[in-house]
């Protein structure tokens, strides 16, 4: 395990540069906080404990993570999200809980961790677009949250929504796509223990281009299911919309489970590429469900994934 | 398209323009020429050996990180902007000619034969680095339609690479040249409709490209268009 993270302490140095191009961010906060509150959440560590969901595969470097990146409110391109996200706003945040719940509220993002066990997940992490990384993660169980603000039996869906700020948020000023983003989970792919909030990669805050400070990761689905700077958490009883499926529904399905039988319209699914590899990278299979189907495939038993539930 | 034609319109429209303005026109005139006289002191073989050289360095880069952590796609992506690129300065070589009488004309040979070379590259790069193997190729060309249609533009492109020299214009004669060579506007046409069509969204640079190719063949076609309203006055 020591091994493994040998690399970090690099990437842990390098790490608060982004913080100080924050300049504006750390001001803004100052402003609606007053100065006690800037310094802690700057320089925590989380410490988190660690998960046997974590695969064993060499997790990507830092800089890899958050320098080819799909967050189109940045901009289209991959290198868009690390040059814009300066500009987010992720402090103070908080995230509007609500629909079908017993305790719903605007809830602040310390509180929305207060109680929690903070893990580890270090999983494989597969772009629709057929390339891949594999990510260690921080956060916890978004079952943890929901059993906290009691989920009301009519609930079928889990839908959230991302942030919009137009004057941070270039893609959103140039109008690249239908904001806010938008997605959403059936309610027992909610309360997989696979799925997590995170707010964290390497021990770090979750850096702006990943979706800071608080995002979902759900791994065996296509990347884009796992969305970033989440403000709105809404319980309800019909399926709700999911940005990419209702921009383009032949190509993006709402399950969008990573699924190597079932092309893109576009490409083949078969096979990805790993990021971090270099330009003799060598495609390797893509596993159904993303090789999380011991844990997964039994929710999706008796669907046709390829046709109709894609 | 080097005939008579555009020729006679600029000379007048240099009449028409020394009959109302003389110094601005005269001055206008000496410029271009004087343009066309540096250029004509100019080789080609500059534009031959900064065009090869540019996929070369675009693959130093993929080899030393500089292309980001996904360097295939980086790389493939650069290479087909490139092709685009010199395809958007092969088009504009003639309109560039009738509207400010700076002639590129000696180069328009270079730029093409550069447009085959850039696209062999991201094709070599598609094939032997992206996609890997045989099969997977054959599947994407026949079953992802802006795949068949940036592999016929390049199809197309092979035999204007083919009778780029000076004996393959003589042999064929200039006649049949440049009407095998307006294959040219397919080949434009098709690899912007493959750079729309590549892109996850309607994306604005995609969008530039088609507009900026669509816009230079509609100038192809003002000819026919002039002619027809001359008819009918």
């Amino acid at each position: 395990m020591a091994g493994r993270y040998k690399s970090d302490l690099k990437w842990s140095d390098v790490t608060p540069k982004t913080d100080w191009l924050n300049r504006r961010q750390i001001m803004a906060g100052a402003g609606a906080l007053g100065l006690g509150a800037i310094a802690g959440p700057a320089l925590a560590a989380f410490d988190p404990v660690p998960s046997a969901f974590s695969t064993d595969e060499e997790p990507n470097s830092f800089e890899d993570i958050t320098s080819y990146n799909n967050f189109y409110e940045f901009g289209t391109g991959k290198e868009d999200p690390k040059r814009n996200a300066g500009a987010l706003v992720s402090e103070p945040w908080s995230v509007e809980i609500g629909g079908l719940v017993d305790k719903p509220g605007n809830y602040d993002f310390d509180d929305l961790l207060a109680g929690q066990t903070l893990e580890e997940r270090i999983y494989r992490f597969r772009c629709v677009e057929a390339w891949s990384s594999v990510v260690p993660w921080v956060g916890f169980e978004l079952k943890d949250l929901l059993d906290r603000v009691g989920v009301q039996p009519g609930a079928k869906y889990v839908a959230f929504e991302t942030a919009v700020q137009p004057q941070a948020m270039v893609g959103v000023q140039r109008g690249v796509f239908d904001f806010p983003y938008l997605e959403g989970l059936r309610m027992d792919e909610a309360m997989h223990p696979l799925t997590i909030l995170a707010v964290g990669v390497y021990d770090e805050p979750m850096p702006n281009q990943k979706g800071a400070p608080i995002r979902l990761v759900v791994p065996w689905k296509y990347g884009f299911k796992s969305i970033k700077s989440i403000v709105r958490i809404t319980l309800t009883e019909e399926q709700p919309v999911a940005s990419w499926n209702r921009a383009q529904p032949r190509e993006y399905g709402f399950y969008s489970n990573v699924n190597p039988e079932r092309d893109h319209p576009r490409w083949s699914q078969a096979t990805e590429r790993r990021i971090g590899q270099g330009l003799f990278a060598r495609r390797i299979p893509t596993l159904m469900f993303n090789g999380y189907g011991d844990e997964v495939a039994s929710m999706y038993a008796g669907m046709d994934l390829i046709n109709e539930f894609f | 398209m080097d005939g008579r034609l555009p020729a006679q319109s600029r000379s007048d429209r240099g009449a028409l323009a020394s009959a109302e303005f003389p110094p601005g026109a005269a001055a206008a005139m000496t410029m271009s020429q004087r343009v066309n006289g540096a250029l004509r002191r100019v080789p080609t073989w500059p534009v031959y050996a900064i065009g090869g050289a540019v996929p070369l360095y675009y693959f130093y880069l993929g080899l030393t990180g500089g292309l980001g952590p996904e360097p295939v796609k980086a790389l493939e992506h650069a290479l087909g902007l490139l092709a685009l690129q010199m395809l958007v300065a092969v088009l504009a070589v003639t309109p560039l000619r009738d509207l400010t009488g700076v002639s590129l004309v000696k180069f328009r040979r270079a730029l093409g034969l550069l447009v085959a070379y850039f696209v062999t590259w991201h094709l070599g790069v598609w094939f032997f680095l992206d996609v890997q193997f045989l099969g997977a190729v054959w599947e994407d060309i026949t079953k992802r339609p802006y795949i068949t249609i940036g592999m016929l533009g390049f199809v197309l492109l092979i035999p204007l690479a083919a009778t780029s020299t000076n004996r393959a214009i003589r042999k064929m004669g200039p006649l049949a040249w440049r009407r095998l060579h307006r294959l040219t506007y397919a080949v434009a046409l098709l690899g912007a409709v493959h750079f729309v069509m590549a892109s996850k969204t309607w994306a604005t640079e995609p969008l530039v490209y088609l507009g900026v190719i669509c816009g230079l063949l509609i100038y192809r076609l003002r000819p026919f268009l002039a002619g027809r309203s001359a008819a009918r006055a």
